[in-house]
């Protein structure tokens, strides 16, 4: 019981040194941010950029591209993660359960979009999009199956380190002795065990979405990050305001998003 | 018992109706990376004119595109590791938190979004912050100690591996923590039941169990950080010392027109070195897994 | 085991074959083609006359409702304000992309986008750019074609320069001293203080700044050597920053002294007068000089509007909102001439205190080949 203790005592103190250093590291850069958006002219400090940014009605005026971008960047969001999710989830523990000679060629291709650089994918992808284009409309939302693809090196990394630390396997084997059909294996058996890994493949994805650039603007399509681009030609200490704004706004909703699913988790007996 | 189809599986025969079953998935990268990625390979063996050639290929013996490769290689490797190193010590920091509790939550979500930070902002902030007139730089020159002395931060060695590392920790945590949660405090107490130290637990329990996904991870972190383009070339947008920049500057220079191909040659270099580091990798893996006999 | 694999590759190879060719054909195209009265498509139209006149073509565009311009950021040479006055007297609504494209980059757009409705209608390009894709642009000779020097436009109307402006250098005047000659830049004053707008491998603008350096050095524009030299020594004397200057970084501080266009410079002075005091000099003896080429997209989606934009640019109106801007319009000799200048705008144009230098298309080759081989090596 002593041993314990200690133990949990030199844990505390290194998880709270770890983590402060850490996050010391982390926001620094972000001070930056705030430092250069609260300037005076003149000296000392002002929140006018800011009081300027949440002015919503004239902001609504002087950039609408900004809330074009905003609301084709939420639209965005819950689409790749949907497709994600919906396609990456079945096949990963389909590959683990059937197809183990699989895994090497799925994680090759999950791995693929991440060695091309975005500017050079574009030039492979504006013929698939013509036909996007002609087929599907013109619209920013189309870009998700861009994003998929290039949330699928994450998203794979996520899922496999989730996959490997339960046995698939035998809860499957298990779930299907028991007479469960597929759909209820996946639902409500092997979800479940993954949660952690799925949420982080969903934060993953939410991230990648909200700060993409590159193939939204290749495109000329609209987006957040491309509005803000926009917007620092014009003034720069509001774009900079709205990046840091946009990365607040991603960090609530991730950290609503860690709560999804916590509810059945915490009335489940500890395992012994 | 009947014969499991586990066991069919691993034979090597493939029943077709297992194969369904991953059809969706390599029907849609088939079309959305597949068709891609073909476009530009076959387009780094044609010239300007759209006949085959190996000259784009042969192009990429030039001295300053093999230094771009060897520099984006050594970057991408360095930050990998570090970034590695420091996410999985996070990881772990948080994950002898209490479960559901706020700073889990909090590290986790901080680290979502601060994976995915990059581009001309996060080149701004850190400028912003330790650059000649950065508030950090000035802060620290009040106090006796001068960091502006030399343009270090624009260098590829020193102030991108700074920079590069502030997305690779926060990516390492979120996708090496779930392997870390899935080490059960049961196996700690048998380890130490059994007479075994903290270093005996690492060594031969949680080390082997968390050794592919460590691995894993750090695949991750190298393509992650070898094919980072935005950020590098708000950074430094002189010179091209790294490949991506290179590939950028072939399709974007309005001073030199016709080198398209050549920077799709250079991706197919990219894709090539990466199917190395990735043979490396699966060699790896298999001994290390080996050990628990999976 | 092994005709097995041999067979799978080969279904391989001709899946991928074929999945090339089916993704190299492109989608049919859409084409919306509004006739003017003239008879005449306005995709086909060489002039206003084609289309039966100004007023046919204005309602040719406002039938078609949009424009797709690129690259053209509001603070570069006074788009912003040429944009909303297009919108307000046309009543069409302008979408600017990409406002960071480069003109290679512009090619690549309208490339990619081919027979999509966001696809650019019209290009703003650098010299070397216009000349090599003129076979993407339609002939239009403007109402004010004949205002424009023959030296500057197509005789056909495929690419008609519109504006151009002379390499400065721009600079906080509060936190750097005037820098009287280029060579100034290497005194200890400037440490960490000197950016250039781009790769000079990449970027027109950086190119004119090695241009301008190696003037002021006593170079030639058949010999830049020296201005390569220049950028050289800045770099060991640790007063060169490689980052890109953006507006961001010019008003926070972080690069306090930029080589770009004076337009460009003279735009950031006004855009932070209260904030900092930016100012613009071109130095003596060193005038580079550079137009930039309009030109419209063949397979533009909204042809009627991508003309009328053009007349209303090379129009008295449009002229003299990019001299507000700080450009020198390429009518301006004409409009001096007819008294149509906007004359203290044109009173407040920077300096230039020289021959200006205008390189021809030998001399850019010339210099390309001599920065592919030493740019990287002298700043590295």
């Amino acid at each position: 019981m002593k041993l314990r203790a200690a133990r949990r005592r030199k844990q505390t103190i290194f998880r709270r040194v770890v983590v402060g250093l850490i996050s010391l590291f982390f926001a620094l850069p972000l001070l930056g941010m705030v430092e250069f958006t609260t300037r005076a002219p003149g000296g000392g400090r002002t929140l006018d950029t800011w009081a300027t940014l949440f002015d919503l009605g004239a902001m609504d005026q002087d950039y609408p591209e900004l809330k074009a971008g905003i609301l084709a960047s939420a639209g965005l969001t819950v689409l790749t993660v949907a497709i994600m999710l919906v396609m990456l989830v079945p096949t990963m523990t389909w590959v683990r359960l059937r197809l183990p000679g699989m895994r090497r060629l799925v994680e090759f291709i999950c791995l693929l979009p991440l060695t091309i650089p975005a500017i050079v994918l574009v030039v492979g992808l504006a013929p698939v999009y013509a036909w996007v284009a002609y087929l599907l409309g013109e619209s920013s939302l189309w870009l998700a199956f861009a994003y998929v693809v290039l949330v699928l090196p994450y998203a794979y990394r996520a899922l496999d380190a989730g996959l490997s630390a339960i046995d698939v396997k035998t809860l499957a084997e298990a779930a299907r002795s028991l007479g469960a059909g597929w759909p209820t294996v996946m639902w409500r058996i092997i979800l479940p065990n993954v949660r952690t890994a799925v949420l982080s493949a969903a934060f993953l994805s939410v991230a990648l979405v909200l700060g993409e650039f590159t193939i939204a603007s290749l495109f000329s399509r609209d987006n957040l990050q491309v509005a803000i681009n926009l917007l620092s030609k014009r003034d720069a200490s509001l774009a900079i305001a709205a990046a840091l704004a946009a990365l607040i706004l991603a960090f609530v909703v991730l950290l609503a998003m860690s709560f999804v699913g916590t509810g059945r988790r915490s009335q489940r007996p500890e395992e012994n | 018992m009947a014969e499991s189809p586990t066991t069919r599986a691993s034979t090597g025969r493939k029943p077709v109706g297992a194969l369904l079953g991953v059809v969706p998935f390599f029907a849609y990268t088939t079309i959305f990376l597949g068709i891609p990625t073909l476009i530009v390979v076959v387009g780094a063996f044609l010239d300007g004119s759209g006949r085959p050639t190996l000259g784009n290929l042969s192009a990429l013996a030039q001295p300053q595109i093999v230094s771009a490769f060897v520099h984006s290689t050594v970057l991408s490797a360095v930050t990998a590791v570090l970034g590695a190193v420091f996410g999985a010590l996070l990881a772990y920091a948080v994950s002898t938190a209490r479960e559901g509790g706020l700073m889990r939550r909090l590290v986790a979500s901080l680290c979502g979004v601060l994976a995915q930070f990059g581009g001309v902002t996060l080149a701004f902030a850190f400028v912003a912050t330790v650059g000649f007139q950065g508030f950090l730089t000035l802060w620290l020159q009040k106090v006796g100690i001068d960091l502006a002395g030399s343009t270090w931060l624009f260098e590829p060695t020193k102030g991108l591996i700074l920079v590069y590392t502030y997305f690779q920790i926060p990516l390492m945590l979120i996708v090496f923590l779930p392997a870390v949660e899935g080490l059960r405090p049961q196996w700690r107490e048998a380890a130490e039941s059994l007479g075994g130290s903290t270093w005996n637990y690492w060594r031969h329990v949680a080390g082997p169990i968390l050794a592919p996904s460590f691995i894993g991870a750090i695949l991750l972190l190298f393509t992650n950080a070898f094919s980072a383009y935005a950020t590098a070339k708000a950074l430094i947008s002189q010179g091209s010392p790294i490949t991506p920049l290179q590939i950028g500057g072939t399709l974007s220079s309005e001073v030199i027109l016709g080198q398209e191909n050549i920077g799709k040659a250079m991706a197919l270099g990219m894709v090539a070195i990466v199917a190395v580091i990735m043979t490396l990798y699966a060699v790896l893996e298999r001994r290390t897994t080996r050990w628990l006999g999976r | 085991m092994k005709t097995r694999m041999a067979r799978r590759s080969g279904v391989a190879a001709l899946a991928a074959v074929t999945l090339i060719g089916i993704a190299a054909c492109s989608p049919p195209a859409k084409t919306t083609d509004s006739a003017g009265t003239g008879g005449v498509k306005a995709s086909t139209a060489t002039s206003a006359q084609d289309l039966g006149g100004m007023t046919s073509l204005v309602d040719a565009a406002k039938k078609e409702g949009t424009l797709n311009v690129i690259a053209l950021p509001p603070d570069w040479a006074n788009y912003g304000e040429i944009i909303k006055g297009f919108q307000a007297k046309y009543g069409l609504k302008v979408n600017s992309a990409q406002p960071d494209a480069s003109s290679a980059d512009e090619i690549t757009a309208a490339k990619n986008l081919k027979g999509q409705s966001k696809a650019p209608d019209v290009f703003d390009l650098g010299g070397t750019v216009a000349s090599a894709n003129t076979a993407m642009f339609a002939p239009y000779k403007v109402t004010t074609f004949n205002d424009i020097p023959a030296l500057l436009k197509d005789a056909n109307g495929l690419g008609v320069s519109d504006y151009g402006g002379y390499m400065s250098i721009g600079y906080d005047s509060g936190k750097v001293p005037a820098p009287k000659t280029v060579a100034d830049l290497l005194k200890p004053a400037y440490k960490g203080k000197v950016a250039l707008n781009g790769d000079p491998t990449q970027a027109g603008a950086a190119f004119s700044g090695v241009v301008m350096a190696a003037l002021s050095q006593g170079g030639t524009a058949d010999d830049i050597s020296k201005g390569v030299a220049f950028f050289a020594s800045l770099k060991s004397a640790g007063n060169f920053l490689p980052v890109d200057p953006t507006p961001a970084t010019v008003e926070s501080g972080q690069t306090p002294v930029v080589f770009d266009w004076d337009y460009l410079n003279v735009a950031q002075g006004k855009k932070l007068t209260g904030k900092m005091s930016w100012k613009t000099v071109i130095p003596t003896g060193a005038v580079v000089g550079g137009y930039y080429v309009q030109a419209i997209n063949k397979d533009a989606p909204h042809p009627a509007a991508a003309r009328l934009w053009e007349e209303y640019l090379y129009s008295d109106e449009g002229q003299n909102l990019w001299l507000k801007g700080g450009a020198r319009p390429v009518r301006e000799k004409a409009m001096v001439a007819a008294g149509t200048i906007d004359k203290a705008a044109y009173a407040a144009l920077p300096k230039a205190v020289g021959t200006p230098v205008f390189l021809t298309k030998e001399q850019n080759n010339k210099a390309n080949a001599y920065l592919t081989a030493n740019w990287a090596k002298a700043i590295g």
